[in-house]
């Protein structure tokens, strides 16, 4: 069965359909509304049997590297750093198809945001590529 | 053992002979990294052959069957390490007696030439008799991942005398370190670093090593009320105090007592004595309210007067004690001793959560959004991450209908 990351993003992708302040400025009980939701995605995907793993990145980036012999790494925090793609975090998911990945990445951006209404946040779609040679 | 039906296993019991058995096979001039091999294939053949027939002397049984190990091992390496053989053949001189097995075993696993991550997982193997897999679960890594961490700490062992007394502040500090991570992984670490230290207790005198176990009990007895029945963090003066362990902490305070009764002025207190005191007062205070703040300040005082420039040598000391400061004196005079720190540790999450808290404690409810909404972005914790969303989201929503 083909593997998926859906990533979230803290910024970059497509223009957002709703433009929501940063969440620690919603109301306590959307918070806890959003925060329950993800939780369930987790709960339904482990009982699924659709789960592989679930992480979350720190929001800090720096970019790194190889400054050449007898030299320090280079380090930047990146062109653009305010606006550029920045991932969030993941589920990896573990499906019988594209189309269950696509249903599900529809699922995770349906997530409750402030008075209740859904997000309709951008998810990021990736295969993850197998590392089994195919039979022939 | 006798007594346990077929089938059973005490797997604890089992794992208390791990040290008694590698400390023998050591004391008798075998190589550390050998033995300790060679004891973690007997002990999985006593996993699978014990609960049908258990052995009538298990510590006997386990140094038996690990010492064939040893043999085989060297046989099929005879020619290579012909030489090395002879030198093992001659036992090397362990000072040590029986009963400070783990104490030898402890000083051999917090050797200074070991990273603090080696340190941890060399001690969970060697001296807890913890598997390779239950290690890597408890840190979250692969379990090849840790198995090379693992050898790469014996090897470097290999060749170093391991019958010196090593540093006992070193063993008290990587115990701490396993009872730490027991706070965020799998497998119970915290309930395995209690154990350990209890071990080690039986081993040393020191009041340092008395007052770390105090100071794990006291902490450990509030676990149960720590996370809320959907896994969200609960701050200390919000958590249901009937959920206390009060076992342990009457057991905690015996031992805190004992420690500092073998006190005297010109020895003071060491840092785990009294970090343990402070946690003693918050467990004897039967609300929030009742807290005996300035008392807790009095020993915080005592804390930070261990290193003589404790802003930077201490900062976390000066940040928790900047938090009763703010109870004790007022939240304004909290803040002002963590102005002292915005140098040191102003970028990290516990500086911003603790601010977040003395501006609540204020009243400045919007300052306090703001503070625990920085640290939400600072922490690398998810738990953390979350409460602190929660903390920023309540304070605003506290400061809006203000």
């Amino acid at each position: 069965m083909p593997k998926y990351l859906l990533l979230k993003h803290y910024r970059g992708g497509p223009e957002p359909v709703r433009d929501v302040p940063p969440m620690d400025q919603w109301a306590p009980e959307d918070v806890e509304a959003h925060m329950a939701f993800l939780q369930h995605v987790t709960d339904l995907l482990q009982k699924n049997g659709e789960y592989v793993e679930a992480r979350a990145l720190t929001p800090s980036r720096s970019w790194v590297r190889y400054g050449g012999p007898d030299a320090a790494p280079v380090t930047t925090d990146g062109p653009l750093p305010e606006t550029s793609d920045l991932v969030a975090g993941w589920w990896m998911i573990d499906v019988d198809s594209y189309e269950r990945a696509v249903e599900l990445a529809a699922y995770v951006s349906s997530e409750p945001g402030p008075e209740g209404k859904p997000l309709y946040e951008w998810i990021d779609i990736r295969e993850v590529m197998s590392e089994a040679a195919s039979e022939d | 053992m006798d007594d346990e039906p077929p089938g059973r296993l005490d797997e604890g019991a089992l794992r208390a002979l791990v040290p008694q058995v590698l400390a023998g096979l050591l004391r008798r001039g075998e190589d550390f990294d050998a033995a300790e091999d060679a004891l973690q294939e007997a002990l999985v053949e006593a996993l699978r052959v014990w609960p049908d027939s258990p052995p009538r002397n298990p510590r006997g049984w386990l140094t038996t069957v690990a010492t064939r190990r040893l043999v085989d091992a060297r046989r099929s390496e005879a020619a290579r390490r012909r030489r090395e053989e002879t030198a093992q053949a001659e036992p090397a001189p362990v000072a040590t007696e029986e009963g400070d097995d783990t104490l030898l075993l402890l000083f051999c696993c917090a050797h200074p030439d070991l990273s603090p991550a080696s340190q941890v997982a060399l001690t969970l193997r060697a001296v807890g008799g913890l598997t390779t897999r239950e290690i890597a679960d408890a840190f979250y890594v692969p379990e090849a991942t840790m198995a090379q961490r693992i050898s790469r700490a014996k090897h470097t062992l290999r060749g170093r005398p391991l019958d010196q007394p090593g540093d006992l502040a070193v063993v008290l500090r990587v115990l701490y370190l396993v009872y730490t991570a027991g706070h965020v992984g799998r497998v119970d670490l915290a309930g395995e670093a209690i154990r350990l230290t209890r071990q080690l207790n039986l081993a040393t005198d020191e009041p340092e090593a008395r007052g770390l176990l105090a100071l794990m009990l006291l902490n450990h007895a509030r676990l149960p009320a720590r996370l809320d029945a959907d896994g969200r963090i609960v701050t200390l003066d919000l958590q249901d105090r009937s959920l206390w362990d009060t076992r342990e902490i009457a057991e905690g305070v015996r031992v805190l007592q004992s420690a500092l009764a073998a006190q005297t002025d010109e020895r003071r207190p060491g840092r785990y004595q009294i970090q343990a005191a402070i946690a003693a007062l918050h467990d004897d205070a039967a609300s929030a309210a009742e807290t005996d703040w300035p008392q807790i300040l009095a020993w915080y005082d005592d804390l930070v007067a261990l290193t003589a420039d404790p802003v930077r040598q201490d900062p976390a000391a000066v940040l928790a004690r900047a938090v009763s400061v703010g109870h004790a004196l007022g939240a304004d005079a909290g803040l002002r001793e963590t102005d002292r720190l915005r140098e040191v540790i102003g970028g990290q999450y516990k500086w911003h959560a603790a601010r977040g808290y003395l501006h609540e404690l204020g009243g400045d409810l919007l300052a306090a959004a703001e503070s625990y909404a920085e640290a939400a972005r600072l922490t690398s914790n998810v738990a953390e991450l979350d409460h602190l969303v929660r903390q920023a989201a309540r304070a605003r929503a506290g400061a809006r209908r203000r």
